[in-house]
C-alpha cells in the first residue's frame, strides 16, 4: 500500500503521465483520419522500442557521471547494420544459420566499436564526448566505403519478424526490446555491476577508493552500450527494408532525450528503466501529434528541439 | 609579441607547416597567389565558427550545435538580408541574442550543455529549413566583393585570417571582459565569490560566439553566394577539431585563438591535401576524424615528454 501511494514520487512517474497525456492528444486529433488508438499505440511501441534500445545503452553510459556520453551511437549503427546485411546478403544455407550469424555479426561489430571507443578515451586520456565523435567519423567512413550505395534487402525472415505482430496485437520488436529492457533492469537494480555503476556515477572517487574497478566497469558500459546500438542498427535494417546511411541519425539526440526525460540523472548515477519506454513513447507520440497538426518539417523539428529543452530545463539536477 | 609565441602554439604552427610543405610538393602550381586562395578560401568561415566554438569550450562546455546555427545565419544571410535588409539585421541579432540566453538558461538551471545545444540544432535546424525551405537565396553584393576581393600581396583569405586572429586574441586574451570569461572555465566559483555573476558571464561568452558564428554564416554566403538549411553541418566537427587542432583544452579556459585559426587552417589546408591524394570521397570525413585522434595522440606523447624532461 505504501508502495502504491509513493508512486507519483518515482523518477519515472511524470514521465509516464506525459507520455501518456500525449497519447490522448494524438488520439483524439487523429480519429477523424480514420488512425484509431490500436494503430497509434503499434506504431509508437513499434517506433518507441528503437529508441528504447538506444536509450538503455545511453543511460548506461550516462550514469557513469558527468561527461560520460556516446556520441557514437549513429555511426555504430550504420556501421553494424551495413556490415550485418551485407555479410547475410552473401550467405547461402539454412536460413536459421544466415539469421544468427547476421545477427552475431551485428552485435560483435557493435562490441568491437565499444571497445574501440574505450581504448581512445583511456589511451589518449580525452574526454568521452570528444573520443567516441571523433571515432564516430571512422565508423561512418568505414559504412559509407562498405556500402557503396548498394540497398542489401534483409532476409525475409527477419523483414517478417521486425514488422510483425505475432503475440496479443504487439509489434514483436516492442517484445524484444522489453526483454531486454528486463534484462537491463535486473543488471541494473539486482546484479554488482549496476550498484558499480551507480557508485562511480554519484562519486568516482569513493567509487575507487572503495575498491570499484573504475576502469574495467566503465569499459563495460561503452562496449554495452554500442553493442545495443549495433543490436538497434540490425533491428531498424530488417524493419526498414536494408541499411541507409544517415538511418542512425535521429538517435543520437533520441537516446539522450529519452534517458533525461525518463527521469535518470544527467549528471549520473542514478538510471532507471521504466522511464526510457515512457520517454521513447512519448517522444514518438509528440513528433506525431506535430504531425497530425500538419505542420511542415521546419516547425516540427523546431519544436521538438524546444520540447526536449524545455524538459531538460525543468528536470535539471546538478551540472553535468 | 613574444607572448604570441607560446608553447602551446608550437605543435599547431608545425603541423601547418609540414601540411603547407605536402600540398606545395603535391601541387607545385599552388604555390602562387591565387592557388592559395584557392586553397584556404573557405578557411575564413571555418576559422570564425572554430573561434565561436572556442568560446564556449573556454567556458567549458561543447556546443554541438554550431553547424546547424551557421548554417541558420547563412540561410537568414542568403534569403532576406538581400530582400529586406533591416529585417535581416534584426533577425541576426536576435540570433545572438538568444545565444546569450541559451548560455543564461544552461547557467541558471546548471545543464550540461551538450544536450541544450544537441536540442538546440533541432531549433536552428527547424527555423533554418522555414526561412529557406530549398536551397537557394542571393548573397549581398557588399559580401561578394568584401569575400572575393583580392588586397594587394596577399591573398583575402590570408588577410581575413589573420585579422580574425588578431581581433580575437585582443578580445579574448588581452581584454579585462576576456580574463573573466576564461576565469569562469578555470574556477567558476571563485568568480562568483569575486562578486561577479556567472550568468551573465556565461551569457556574455554565449552571445560573443553568436556573433563570430553569425558571421562565419554570412561569411560562408559571401563565398557560396546562396544558402542551404544544411549549408554548414560539418562545422559543428570541423570547429571543435579546430580547437583542438589549435592547442586549446576542453577544460579550465586554456585556449589559444591565435592557436584556433591555425587549427581552422590546417582543416581546410588538409581537406584539399587529401584530394590531392586522390583519397576516395568515402574516407574524407574518417580522414578528419583521424586526423583529430592523431593530433590528441602526439599532444599527448608531446605532454609526456616534457613531464619526463
Amino acid at each position: 500500500m505504501t508502495q502504491m501511494l509513493s508512486l507519483h514520487r518515482a523518477p519515472w512517474f511524470w514521465a509516464w503521465m506525459a507520455a501518456f497525456a500525449a497519447f490522448l492528444a494524438t488520439w483524439s486529433l487523429s480519429v477523424g483520419g480514420g488512425g484509431g488508438g490500436m494503430a497509434l499505440l503499434v506504431a509508437a511501441l513499434t517506433f518507441g522500442s528503437f529508441s528504447v534500445l538506444t536509450g538503455l545503452g545511453q543511460m548506461l553510459v550516462i550514469t557513469m557521471g558527468p561527461g560520460n556520453t556516446d556520441l557514437s551511437i549513429p555511426a555504430t549503427m550504420t556501421l553494424a547494420a551495413t556490415l550485418s546485411l551485407k555479410l547475410m546478403g552473401g550467405m547461402t544455407g539454412p536460413v536459421a544459420l544466415i539469421v544468427l550469424a547476421g545477427l552475431a555479426a551485428a552485435l560483435l561489430i557493435g562490441a568491437a566499436v565499444g571497445v574501440a571507443n574505450f581504448t581512445l578515451i583511456r589511451l589518449l586520456r580525452i574526454p568521452p564526448i570528444i573520443a567516441t565523435l571523433s571515432a564516430s567519423f571512422l565508423y561512418q567512413s568505414l559504412a559509407i566505403w562498405s556500402n557503396r550505395g548498394l540497398r542489401i534487402k534483409p532476409p525475409e525472415v527477419l523483414a517478417d519478424f521486425t514488422t510483425g505482430r505475432a503475440l496479443l496485437g504487439m509489434p514483436n520488436l516492442a517484445w524484444a526490446a522489453l526483454a531486454v529492457s528486463v534484462g537491463f533492469w535486473v543488471l541494473l537494480n539486482r546484479s554488482g555491476f549496476g550498484r558499480r555503476v551507480s557508485a562511480i556515477g554519484q562519486n568516482p572517487r569513493a567509487a575507487r577508493l572503495a575498491g570499484v574497478p573504475v576502469a574495467r566497469i566503465s569499459a563495460m558500459t561503452y562496449v554495452i552500450c554500442a553493442t545495443m546500438a549495433g543490436l538497434t542498427g540490425f533491428l531498424l535494417a530488417c524493419f526498414s527494408g536494408g541499411a541507409a546511411l544517415n538511418m542512425g541519425a535521429e538517435f543520437l539526440l533520441m537516446s539522450i532525450a529519452v534517458t533525461v526525460i525518463g527521469g535518470s540523472s544527467i549528471a549520473g548515477g542514478n538510471s532507471n528503466v521504466p522511464g526510457i519506454w515512457a520517454g521513447a513513447l512519448f517522444m514518438y507520440l509528440i513528433v506525431s501529434m506535430l504531425n497530425s497538426y500538419g505542420l511542415g518539417a521546419g516547425v516540427r523539428l523546431l519544436l521538438t528541439g524546444v520540447i526536449i529543452i524545455a524538459i531538460v530545463a525543468a528536470a535539471s539536477g546538478r551540472k553535468g | 609579441m613574444t607572448r604570441l609565441i607560446n608553447p602551446r602554439l608550437a605543435l599547431p604552427v608545425l603541423s601547418l607547416v609540414v601540411l603547407i610543405v605536402a600540398v606545395f610538393w603535391l601541387q607545385p602550381r599552388a604555390m602562387s597567389y591565387v592557388g592559395i586562395n584557392l586553397l584556404f578560401n573557405l578557411a575564413v568561415p571555418i576559422a570564425l565558427a572554430t573561434i565561436a566554438q572556442m568560446i564556449i569550450i573556454m567556458v567549458n562546455d561543447i556546443d554541438l550545435s554550431m553547424g546547424a546555427f551557421v548554417s541558420l545565419a547563412a540561410c537568414i544571410t542568403a534569403a532576406i538580408l538581400p530582400v529586406n535588409p533591416a529585417l535581416g539585421v534584426l533577425l541576426l541579432a536576435g540570433c545572438v541574442l538568444a545565444y546569450a540566453a541559451l548560455g543564461a538558461l544552461i547557467e541558471i538551471r546548471q545543464l550540461p550543455a551538450i544536450v541544450v545545444t544537441l536540442g538546440m540544432s533541432f531549433v536552428w535546424g527547424g527555423a533554418a529549413v522555414l526561412i529557406l525551405p530549398s536551397p537557394g537565396g542571393t548573397a549581398p553584393g557588399w559580401l561578394v566583393w568584401l569575400m572575393k576581393s583580392k588586397p594587394p600581396l596577399f591573398p583575402m583569405a590570408i588577410v581575413a585570417s589573420v585579422l580574425i586572429a588578431t581581433v580575437a586574441h585582443l578580445l579574448i586574451m588581452r581584454s579585462s571582459f576576456g580574463v573573466r570569461l576564461r576565469a569562469l572555465g578555470g574556477n567558476a566559483r571563485a568568480v562568483s565569490r569575486s562578486g561577479r555573476s556567472t550568468v551573465a558571464l556565461r551569457a556574455s561568452a554565449y552571445g560573443l560566439a553568436g556573433i563570430f558564428a553569425v558571421l562565419s554564416g554570412m561569411a560562408l554566403v559571401g563565398l557560396t553566394t546562396s544558402g542551404d538549411a544544411n549549408i554548414a553541418l560539418r562545422y559543428t566537427l570541423l570547429s571543435i577539431a579546430g580547437v583542438i587542432l589549435g592547442g586549446g583544452e576542453f577544460t579550465g579556459g586554456r585556449i589559444s585563438p591565435v592557436g584556433a585559426v591555425i587549427g581552422a587552417l590546417t582543416l581546410t589546408l588538409a581537406g584539399s591535401f587529401l584530394s590531392f591524394l586522390r583519397l576516395s570521397p568515402d574516407w574524407q570525413i574518417g580522414a578528419q576524424g583521424a586526423i583529430l585522434i592523431l593530433v590528441l595522440a602526439a599532444r599527448l606523447l608531446v605532454r609526456q615528454a616534457e613531464k619526463r624532461a
